[in-house]
């Protein structure tokens, strides 16, 4: 339904009036072309090249068919089949899924006791943004200085007492999700302060009106109308984990702990030229992130109905 | 610290029954005097996770200003050679010339695309308007690699890889949904009355546009243009699918430093090409924060009342 807002001036040529007003009426009228440009460049540098990479993962490569054989379908059997390929779906999940849910889960309370006014908080919210300009490269390089064995963390640890041997700190599991919770935690805790901002205060002076505690308050009040914010930060730093590539070459075990999905699409694509594997394996890298998006999405609805409408 | 005490008239301060004593002297739910056991875990966390970042920032930054660190708290000395290395080594004139230029021509095209769009997504209804909206969202969703391989195979195909243009283009992919998800709600807390107003009095949509929309919409392009120019600096993924010598960014240019063959550059080289992508992007985001504040970028704020 539009209600016809769109207050264009039709009618300018009698001509054509009862058309052009017919169609104003369903929203359609030359103002829309204002839309081409984004469609054009959506169009064709996403749709049609996405669709152009699913066509592909159809046409193995002849040394892919021979050795999974399977005709049209032997980049999915390769996928599916070869350990080497498909075991970095798990390590993939067992890397973002920790490490989304550690900055989601992090950030709540941080942003509730940030959330007032305090001195100094103007440069905790800039210090937060300072990861943004570390950029994974830099985190990298300074995870593998900082906390390398001869770094001053574990240099620190071992002055004080704490550890005899330096803690092995990079090139493994531990370096990677440290290096996504830098890049990661700053967002997830911008995102969710600016969504508890967006909560209406007077709706928690309600509550508290009424006698409510502090953690009524939170179970009652805030968190049911944060969570789809809880949501969409998860799934947004989801994003972020899911495609780490950079960190998990450099500061992470390539071959090993964190051979992650991108890391093997790159491979097929960079260093065997295989095109039509690295887009299979790129195609189900999209298609085990949307699953675990429409997880999340479906648990939210879950929890949203769960703890509004709990008392009544 | 965010603690604060409000001494109520006519409830007595001084605890009587057995209820937890920092409880008894305050009205439910205002906050106590003494910091609670969550507020110090919070500040922990909170240091916890700044040592980590400034240990990683400094240590990358005496690394490159040091002549030789093995072992030790600190280099034996310091110089500033690496840099001047890096510099003739790396092209880095270049590289940074790359990174800006592309930076500048991805945001051009962004807004201009992306702010029209933005306008028919905030104030129309169309048909199909929901595929669109989901269409401009996909991108943004997607592990940039799921679209980027299939969108290189095309440059290749198209003999466009390690050209500029092919940088370019595949940094748009992101950044015009990046726009438009950005302005719309931007463009939506613009009373449209204003618009009406102003085409009663007989201007024309172009009219609008220039001299009633652009003005009102300045700070908000200014947001999403440096929002866009991070991203694009700092955009890895993309660019390295494309890249080649001549057309790498900085970001890809030290990625690529780092793993070369043959265990790579030396490395207080690599560390004095990452403190310079660091200034680079800080001086970026001072000058942005200027203009938008951080929390502002997903929802209108609205100041906590009890300050």
């Amino acid at each position: 339904m539009s209600s016809a807002t769109a207050g264009r001036p039709h009618g300018r040529t009698r001509s054509t009036a009862s058309l052009r007003h017919r169609l104003a009426e369903r929203g359609i009228d030359v103002s829309l072309l204002m839309l081409l440009p984004a469609l054009v460049v959506a169009i064709g540098l996403f749709v049609y090249p996405f669709s152009y990479g699913i066509g592909l993962t159809f046409q193995p490569t002849p040394a892919t068919q021979e050795q999974w054989g399977g005709g049209v379908l032997a980049n999915y059997l390769a996928f599916f089949k070869d350990p080497f390929v498909f075991n970095s779906v798990w390590l993939t999940m067992r890397l973002a899924l920790p490490a989304a849910l550690f900055n989601v889960l992090a950030s709540v309370p941080m942003a509730f006791k940030l959330r007032k006014r305090f001195r100094g908080k103007k440069l905790l919210t800039t210090l937060l943004v300072l990861p943004i300009t570390l950029g994974t490269v830099l985190t990298a390089q300074g995870l593998l200085i900082f906390a390398g064995r001869q770094g001053w963390l574990n240099r620190f640890l071992i002055q004080i007492g704490v550890i005899h041997d330096p803690l092995p700190l990079v090139n493994n599991y531990v370096g990677v999700f440290l290096s996504l919770v830098i890049s990661g935690f700053p967002f997830a805790f911008l995102l969710i302060s600016s969504y508890l901002s967006g909560i209406d205060p007077s709706i928690e002076a309600a509550a508290k009106t009424m006698g409510a505690g502090w953690g009524q308050r939170f179970r009652r009040v805030v968190l049911p109308l944060l969570a789809p914010g809880l949501a969409t930060t998860f799934i947004l730093t989801f994003v972020l984990a899911f495609s780490v590539f950079p960190s998990a070459r450099l500061v992470g075990d390539a071959s090993g702990a964190t051979r992650v999905m991108a890391l093997m699409a790159y491979r097929a694509f960079g260093e065997q030229t295989d095109y039509p594997m690295a887009s299979t394996i790129a195609l189900m890298m999209g298609v085990v992130e949307l699953l675990v998006i429409a997880l999340v999405l479906l648990w939210r609805s879950f929890l949203y109905k769960g703890s509004t409408g709990g008392k009544g | 610290m965010a603690t604060q005490t409000v001494v109520t008239p006519g409830v007595d301060p001084a605890p009587a029954k057995k209820v937890k004593p920092r409880d008894a002297a305050r009205v439910p739910g205002e906050r106590s005097l003494v910091a609670s056991p969550t507020t110090w875990v919070v500040w922990a966390a909170t240091a916890a996770f700044f040592v980590l970042l400034i240990g990683i920032l400094v240590s990358v930054v005496v690394d490159s200003f040091g002549k030789s660190w093995f072992r030790g708290w600190l280099p034996e000395s310091w110089s500033s050679s690496w840099y001047t290395s890096a510099w003739d080594r790396f092209g880095m004139t270049q590289i940074i010339g790359v990174t800006l230029g592309v930076a500048a021509a991805v945001i051009v095209v962004s807004v201009v695309v992306g702010v029209p769009a933005a306008y028919l997504l905030a104030r129309r209804n169309f048909p199909f308007k929901r595929a669109v909206t989901l269409l401009f969202l996909l991108p943004v969703l997607m592990p940039p690699i799921t679209y980027g391989i299939p969108l290189a195979t095309v440059m290749y195909n198209l003999d466009l890889s390690r050209t500029l243009t092919a940088v370019i283009l595949v940094n748009l992919v992101p950044s015009v949904p990046f726009v438009i998800m950005t302005m719309t709600p931007f463009i939506e807390q613009i009373n449209p009355a204003i618009e009406s107003a102003a085409r009663m009095s007989g201007a024309r949509m172009r009219q609008v546009f220039t001299k009633i929309l652009f003005p009102l919409l300045v700070p908000g392009v200014l947001a999403s243009s440096i929002l866009v120019l991070v991203r694009t600096v700092g955009m890895f993924d993309l660019t390295f699918l494309v890249s080649g010598p001549g057309t790498d960014t900085l970001v890809v240019a030290i990625y690529r430093a780092m793993t070369a063959a043959g265990g790579g550059e030396a490395r207080q080289l690599i560390s004095a090409m990452a403190v310079v992508y660091t200034a680079t992007m800080m001086v970026i985001l001072i000058v942005a924060l200027r203009f938008v504040s951080p929390t502002q970028l997903v929802a209108r704020v609205r100041e906590s009342r009890e300050d």
